[in-house]
């Protein structure tokens, strides 16, 4: 439950939405929907973006604006599809999972992306929607919409991983406010954030039920962020330390001793949102086939010349495909029972050991050309590889380990008791 | 599990309230100590043929239900969960065949019969201890087919052979001159005779199109999937059960984390199996090119229930090791599908090629 920046993980549910949505045969008021979304797409995408998404923007930070690019998010921002299934009241596109479905197909049609994304957009919106009170709403979700704030999450601590419910940062009750002290660490795009979503311990007698959701604003005096250099090079993530903190009352989310509930709400949300607001692109580039072909030959049947490595590249593609199949079958199951569908637990920890396998298998392919660090002799495609490989480490860590969604199947799907 | 119509959820349900009252794991246990070499049971047999089961596949007009093959997998799933033995999947396999590439004469002389399962039908193609499709010596001249075809499923009860020669697919009847059948016991002690066949008369499915005998195979393939997708679905259950009920250490065994983190990948694995077969299942019944599709549902079957079998067997510990256990029988029945129709490195050699690469 540690790191988690979302932006590898949107790319992955991504995917697997952008090959959802060709399975559902629409119907005609859809298809009506279809045409005006085409129609609006047309007049408010501006070409010069097409393809333009950048999936690494939370990883490495927000890019630099241009007016193309402001003036498509401001309009998605106003009509509210960056969020398409949030209610219209508070800023969001008031649209059916079905009309949602076929706006990414739309927007992927033309190139275009979603512009408002994030893990307000992600994680915390759904979850203040569910939990917040009406003026916490209304102040809050329209701006997530519009994205105009920036969010990040204050979960894990130094000593709170995969034990989040450990954690140790202290809101003390100060009548009107709270006085916060403590340190919080993976803190996600801490250093671009406006306002962090944080659990803190407001009681120190009870583990879990000690634990509020609090909303702290960034700029606030006493907070201080640091980043941390990560084996990739890159600083996505941060150490948040808050000193004094004061924290008015009225941002706390729920009742007193009820974080532990919503922020495990919140974490189904980064776990099995397929539907979110965006549509990115399938990945259009070469296959692991081709690259292997143009790295390491192949015979006069053309056949990847290193057999082993073909067959490990066809057994990962095979697997690939089987994990897209069950994310398939986990939203059919899903919109069939009215219900997150017990499967979904699996596909976090299966798709993140695939996405690393795949970086492990490009590595292969290229072998030493396929580790440069950076200067020259290396493709800038070569380059961001080795960078996505490290950091793709981190899939199989944040957002609840592979061994704390084993835990989770064990226990919760498969019922096996803990040590008695 | 895919999301089922209303007649497919009938017909899971009552396979599965079939097997688990009329044909639990001891049903097999008495025809596996009967030792016969047809292998099942005629009578059960003929449960199945006044269920509708033999026609689930088979059209209409020819005395079949055309629930389709999906249908077929949700039966064949729910028999492989009790390690029900049957010449069901054979029979389909061998209509298809007669579906896809007979003339209507062909289709209305056989597929009623394999329908109401007055006859048992196969697919004979191999002639060598590994599935390769690629190496058929068979031949035909004047009508008359000669070859040898080895471990042919149901090939000792079969009264329909359709044979793989070096030209195409053709219809053997069981009774035809120059048929001779010898029994190989495997493991499993399920049916897979070598037979032979010498100057017998043979008539050739004309119809279909080069791909007839890729589009038979990968029918036989998906099913044998199906069935070993019932096989690990139940050899994990039953793994589960006892973990949850043998005491050691004065604690349950599925207390202990490192059998839950080897459960909950086992967990995962098979419902990346399911939805490889449940997608082959679909593939047939929508048609077209079915071949990557069958490739990766048995290739994934057989990766995953290999794991499951061998973990069946580890996780129980010494009883899992005895015959008077059913572990063994799912590991035996595990092994000999793995080797039917392809093993995991034929379908990932025809999946990569089918690529491109």
């Amino acid at each position: 439950m540690a790191l988690r920046p979302f932006a590898v993980a949107a790319r992955e549910k991504h995917w697997i939405m952008a090959t959802l949505v060709a399975t559902d045969a629409p119907t005609d008021p859809l298809e009506r929907f279809r045409a005006e979304a085409r129609e609006w797409l047309a007049a408010n995408f501006p070409p010069s973006l097409k393809g333009k998404d950048n999936a690494l923007a939370s990883i490495e930070g927000p890019s630099e604006p241009t007016p193309d690019g402001e003036a498509w998010r401001k309009a998605m921002g106003e009509k509210g599809w960056g969020v398409p299934t949030w209610p219209r009241e508070y800023g969001g596109g008031g649209l059916s999972r079905a009309e949602a479905r076929i706006l990414s197909e739309e927007m992927a049609r033309i190139g275009a992306w979603n512009p408002i994304g994030g893990m307000g957009v992600m994680m915390f919106g759904p979850t203040l929607l569910e939990y917040g009170n009406e003026a916490q709403k209304r102040e809050h979700i329209p701006a997530i919409a519009k994205a105009d704030v920036r969010w990040c999450q204050g979960y894990s601590e130094p000593n709170a991983g995969s034990d989040l419910a450990n954690l140790q940062m202290f809101a003390e009750d100060k009548g009107d406010h709270y006085l916060v002290n403590g340190q919080k660490t993976w803190t996600s795009g801490g250093q671009w954030a406006d306002k962090c979503f944080a659990l803190v311990r407001t009681d120190k007698s009870h583990k879990h039920e000690g634990i509020s959701f609090l909303l702290i604003d960034m700029d606030s005096p006493g907070v201080e962020v640091k980043p941390i250099r990560m084996i990739s090079g890159m600083s996505p993530f941060c150490e948040t330390f808050f000193t004094n903190v004061k924290v008015p009352k009225e941002n706390l989310v729920g009742e007193e001793g009820q974080g532990w509930t919503i922020g495990k709400r919140l974490l189904q949300h980064e776990r099995t949102n397929l539907s979110g607001g965006g549509s990115r692109l399938m990945p259009s580039g070469p296959t692991l086939a081709d690259i292997a072909k143009r790295y390491v030959g192949a015979d006069e049947e053309g056949r990847i010349a290193d057999p082993e490595l073909r067959v490990r590249i066809a057994k990962f593609e095979m697997d690939w495909r089987a994990f897209l199949l069950t994310a398939m079958r986990v939203q059919a199951e899903s919109k069939a029972a009215g219900g997150v569908s017990e499967v979904s637990s699996i596909l976090k920890t299966v798709g993140t050991r695939l996405g690393q396998e795949r970086a492990e298998l490009l590595i292969e392919i290229m072998g030493m050309q396929g580790l440069g660090w950076e200067g020259e002799g290396f493709s800038p495609t070569e380059l961001s590889n080795v960078r996505a490989w490290l950091f793709g480490k981190a899939t199989t860590i944040y957002g609840g380990s592979t061994e704390i969604q084993n835990n989770v199947v064990a226990k919760r799907i498969l019922g096996m008791l803990d040590h008695q | 599990m895919a999301v089922l119509n209303e007649e497919q959820t009938m017909l899971r349900d009552m396979a599965r309230e079939w097997t688990t009252n009329e044909s639990p794991v001891t049903a097999w246990r008495r025809v596996r100590d009967a030792n016969e070499p047809a292998g099942y049971d005629a009578a059960v047999y003929g449960e199945m043929a006044q269920m509708g089961w033999t026609g689930i596949i088979i059209p209409e007009a020819f005395g079949g239900s055309d629930f389709g093959w999906l249908s077929m997998g949700l039966v064949t799933e729910e028999l492989g969960k009790t390690v029900t033995a049957s010449p069901l999947s054979a029979s389909a396999a061998a209509a298809s065949a007669i579906m896809l590439g007979g003339s209507d004469a062909q289709k209305a002389e056989w597929l009623p019969r394999i329908a109401s399962g007055e006859i048992v039908a196969t697919v004979a193609v191999d002639e060598g201890p590994r599935h390769d499709p690629a190496k058929i010596k068979t031949s035909v001249a004047g009508g008359k087919l000669s070859g040898t075809k080895t471990f042919v499923a149901e090939g000792d009860s079969a009264g329909l052979f359709v044979v793989a020669a070096a030209d195409g697919l053709y219809l053997v009847a069981g009774d035809a001159a120059g048929v001779s059948r010898s029994r190989r016991q495997l493991a499993d002690f399920r049916s897979h005779a070598e037979v032979t066949f010498a100057d017998t008369p043979a008539e050739k499915l004309e119809g279909g199109d080069d791909a007839l005998l890729d589009s038979v195979l990968d029918r036989a393939a998906v099913l044998a999937a199906a069935e070993m997708l019932g096989l690990a679905g139940q050899a994990f259950d039953t793994t589960l059960a006892y973990l949850k009920q043998r005491v050691q250490f004065g604690q349950v065994l599925s207390t202990f984390q490192a059998l839950q983190h080897r459960m909950a990948n086992l967990f995962s694995e098979i419902e990346l199996m399911r939805s490889a077969v449940e997608a082959g299942l679909t593939a047939l019944d929508q048609g077209g090119d079915t071949r990557a599709a069958a490739s990766l549902a048995k290739a994934k079957a057989n990766d995953v229930g290999h794991l499951m079998s061998r973990e069946m067997v580890q996780l129980h510990g010494g009883i899992g090791m005895t015959d008077e256990y059913d572990a063994g029988f799912y590991l035996k029945r595990m092994r000999v599908l793995e080797q039917m129709w392809g093993n995991a490195a034929y379908h990932r050699d025809r999946y990569a090629r089918l690529s491109g690469y």
